[in-house]
């Protein structure tokens, strides 16, 4: 009789966990004060519903976290979501069957899905040729200006008036230089935006074939005269010591919040650690153009990464994926994901909330990303889709510190930029045929 | 005189044997294994399509004038981290030798390096020497040194050299310093006595003596160089500035891991792996003639 008791009390303790929750595995790159914003978006939604349980786990840098994500599912053991940076966005969409539609698994699980909703510079960058959306835009960053409001100060400047065009950036780096700034300009992210992003805010090709949206054929074109031009000008700037280089990737960002530099291209993403551990003023301005070129300024492209639905999953994991993805279309999440962040309002209801709410007008400058996004992309200005382009980005960031060591000329680099890009293009076609 | 044990059964001895050929076959074999079929396909990053593609890798490397760059920044990185990493090793083993007092609290510091993973020593001397906020570079700039490794190539090789060297001291230290405390003391007191100087007693007894040691330990820091410093330059300089600290151990990292190029990858590990096997059977069959045993 005991026997039976203690049998029956043992089944019922692990019948509870049988009904347990489905749990949703997500692999992310987000650190520092974004891993925050990324674990209460998890609690939230955990919170407003009983039958699912998203898990959000920290895997690493982007290219990291992407490398676990791939030697996972080669090990049949992929997460729910992965996080996957703009970058390796054709790498995951010519994967066969390694992924699920985003398109396909909203439809799947049943849950209202409008990609109109969403702004087309930012959903298109990550929609097929035939308008189905490949994965869902998460964190999507652009290329912003910002600048030391009391460096200015000190200098002379007024700290109003940011510089709008990169002849204003010399000059205003000459007098920052004069007053004894000892790194007046920098910028992150050499190759993202100041090849890419630079590209399509002058409405100029950075890849044939619409920079890569045409095809996998396209071949590099960012060796254009007008590239060579900015990369001489920043060669200049750096032989006079008014632009200083401070490492690739997201270096240079400690460098802008230490004070050491006064003026820094970067993510509108950073915003969230530049304003929690900047000790001065600050705030974001455009990106700078040059004004002699017709189309300037277009759109600046997007950075940051979005959400991939691994396949082979159940189907009620996609029903939950699904679930997770519609909490965080909602505007009201949107929105505050935006005005925490940097990161970009996904959608235009998302945004026209943000405005409604004051937020801009309450902190100057937080518009402006939206504001160089929010506009009709043309073909050169969509964004950029092409394979390889890990590698890619790393032969630029080797070619182009090149310029800086004075070992060759802009155009040098970035001629061999090109021919070494374009071998790797040949490579990603016929590896994905 | 060879020494031999003798075994009396058949199977004893591979029963013995079978635990450490377990560890080689799972962790060596099969990886080098894996590396050789990858090396001769072309694949996509998620393995779903395999093609093969015979010894195009291989043409595609050595047709790549920086891959064949990287062959002479390995080599010169490897030299350095060698001599550089044996020679301060072996000064400190003989001097820690000679100290009587507080003998084994120079010993603790000077192998507690050993203990700090690749990562962390390289992620120590990046932030030492950082252009911005490093503590060396700011007294070097005192001094009117104008240290930047993030343009200057040079400085760069200097800091993962450093970093290498750094880790790899305490191991060679280790070893050097036993190697001299089995050198029976009465052959140094012997000479002692015949009136021979400390560096003639170095020179003539306790070095060749050591050779053993010595041997031994540069065929563990070249493989050391080649293979195991990937981490250091990735959390130092990651390759640049351009390409001139991309040894081939890197290249082969970034090429699989960030680039996921396996097919490439794989090629320029086996040719890793030929140049690692040809240069110890090179030490082996010349240098180890000149060692006394």
């Amino acid at each position: 009789m005991k026997l039976k008791i203690v049998a029956l009390a043992l089944a019922a303790a692990f019948s509870v966990s049988a009904q347990a929750q489905t749990e949703i595995q997500w692999w992310h790159s987000m650190d520092g004060a974004l891993n925050d914003w990324v674990n209460d978006l998890a609690k939230q939604f955990n919170a407003s519903q009983t039958e699912y349980k998203v898990v959000p786990t920290y895997k690493g840098e982007y290219d990291q976290s992407v490398a676990a994500g791939i030697a996972a599912y080669r090990a049949g053991n992929a997460p729910d979501i992965l996080q996957v940076y703009e970058v390796g966005t054709a790498t995951m969409m010519y994967s066969k069957g390694a992924i699920k539609p985003v398109a396909d698994v909203m439809k799947e699980g049943g849950v209202k899905f409008d990609p109109k909703a969403y702004i087309p510079a930012i959903a298109g960058y990550y929609t097929a040729p035939n308008g189905q959306m490949l994965s869902f835009p998460f964190n999507s960053s652009t290329t912003v200006f910002y600048y030391n409001k009391d460096a200015f100060k000190a200098a002379g400047l007024d700290p109003e008036k940011p510089p709008v065009t990169w002849p204003d950036v010399v000059s205003t780096a000459a007098k920052l230089k004069a007053s004894g700034s000892q790194c007046p300009f920098t910028t992150s992210w050499m190759t993202w935006a100041q090849l890419e992003s630079f590209s399509t805010w002058h409405n100029t090709s950075y890849a044939s074939k619409n920079n890569g949206f045409g095809g996998l054929d396209a071949r590099l074109e960012f060796n254009s005269p007008l590239h060579v031009r900015h990369f001489e000008n920043l060669g200049n700037m750096s032989k006079q010591g008014l632009f200083v280089y401070k490492g690739r990737s997201g270096k240079a960002i400690s460098s802008f919040i230490s004070g050491e530099c006064a003026m820094f291209v970067g993510s509108s993403g950073s915003y969230a650690t530049i304003s929690r551990d900047a000790k001065f003023k600050f705030t974001e301005s455009t990106l700078p153009y040059y004004p002699d070129v017709p189309g300037a300024p277009q759109n600046t492209i997007i950075g940051g990464a979005s959400l991939w639905v691994m396949a082979g999953k159940p189907a009620a994991h996609y029903k939950g994926v699904a679930t997770f993805f519609s909490f965080l279309s909602d505007p009201k999440v949107q929105s505050a994901s935006h005005m925490r962040t940097g990161y970009l309002p996904v959608t235009t209801a998302a945004f026209k909330l943000t405005e409604e709410s004051g937020f801009y007008k309450k902190n100057p400058g937080t518009d402006v990303a939206v504001n160089q996004m929010i506009r009709k992309t043309t073909d050169k200005s969509r964004g950029v889709r092409l394979g390889n382009f890990v590698q890619i980005r790393a032969i630029l960031d080797e070619e182009t510190e090149m310029i800086w060591t004075g070992k060759k000329t802009a155009k040098e680099a970035l001629d061999t930029g090109v021919q070494r890009g374009n071998e790797l293009l040949v490579k990603f076609q016929a590896a994905n045929k | 005189m060879e020494k031999r044990v003798l075994f009396r059964s058949t199977w004893l001895p591979w029963l013995l044997l079978a635990p450490q050929l377990l560890v080689v076959g799972v962790f060596f074999f099969w990886p080098a294994g894996q590396a050789l079929v990858q090396s001769v396909q072309q694949q996509d990053a998620f393995g779903n399509s395999i093609t093969w593609v015979g010894f195009e890798n291989f043409r595609t490397l050595f047709n790549d004038a920086t891959y064949l760059a990287s062959f002479q920044t390995t080599l010169i990185f490897s030299l350095l981290v060698t001599v550089l990493g044996l020679s301060i090793a072996l000064v400190l083993a003989v001097f820690a030798d000679r100290i009587v007092r507080g003998a084994t609290f120079y010993k603790t510091v000077l192998i507690l390096p050993y203990a700090v993973a690749p990562v962390v020593t390289g992620l120590i001397w990046a932030f030492m020497f950082s252009t911005s906020t490093g503590v060396v570079t700011y007294w070097m700039r005192q001094v009117g040194i104008h240290w930047n490794h993030l343009l200057n190539g040079n400085d760069a090789m200097a800091l993962v050299v450093m970093a290498a060297v750094w880790k790899q001291i305490s191991y060679n230290f280790l070893f050097f310093l036993a190697g001299l405390t089995s050198i029976p003391k009465s052959l140094v007191e012997a000479a002692a006595i015949d009136g021979a100087s400390p560096w003639r007693r170095f020179w003539t007894i306790q070095l060749p003596l050591l050779s053993p040691t010595a041997f031994f330990l540069l065929v563990i820091n070249m493989v050391y160089a080649f293979f195991d410093t990937f981490a250091i330059i990735d959390a130092t300089t990651q390759g640049g500035p351009g390409k001139d600290t991309a040894t081939l151990v890197y290249r082969v990292y970034f090429d699989g891991f960030r680039g996921m190029d396996f097919g490439g990858a794989a090629a320029q590990s086996v040719v890793l792996m030929t140049i690692v096997i040809a240069l110890t059977v090179v030490q082996f069959k010349f240098i180890e003639k000149k060692v006394n045993y």
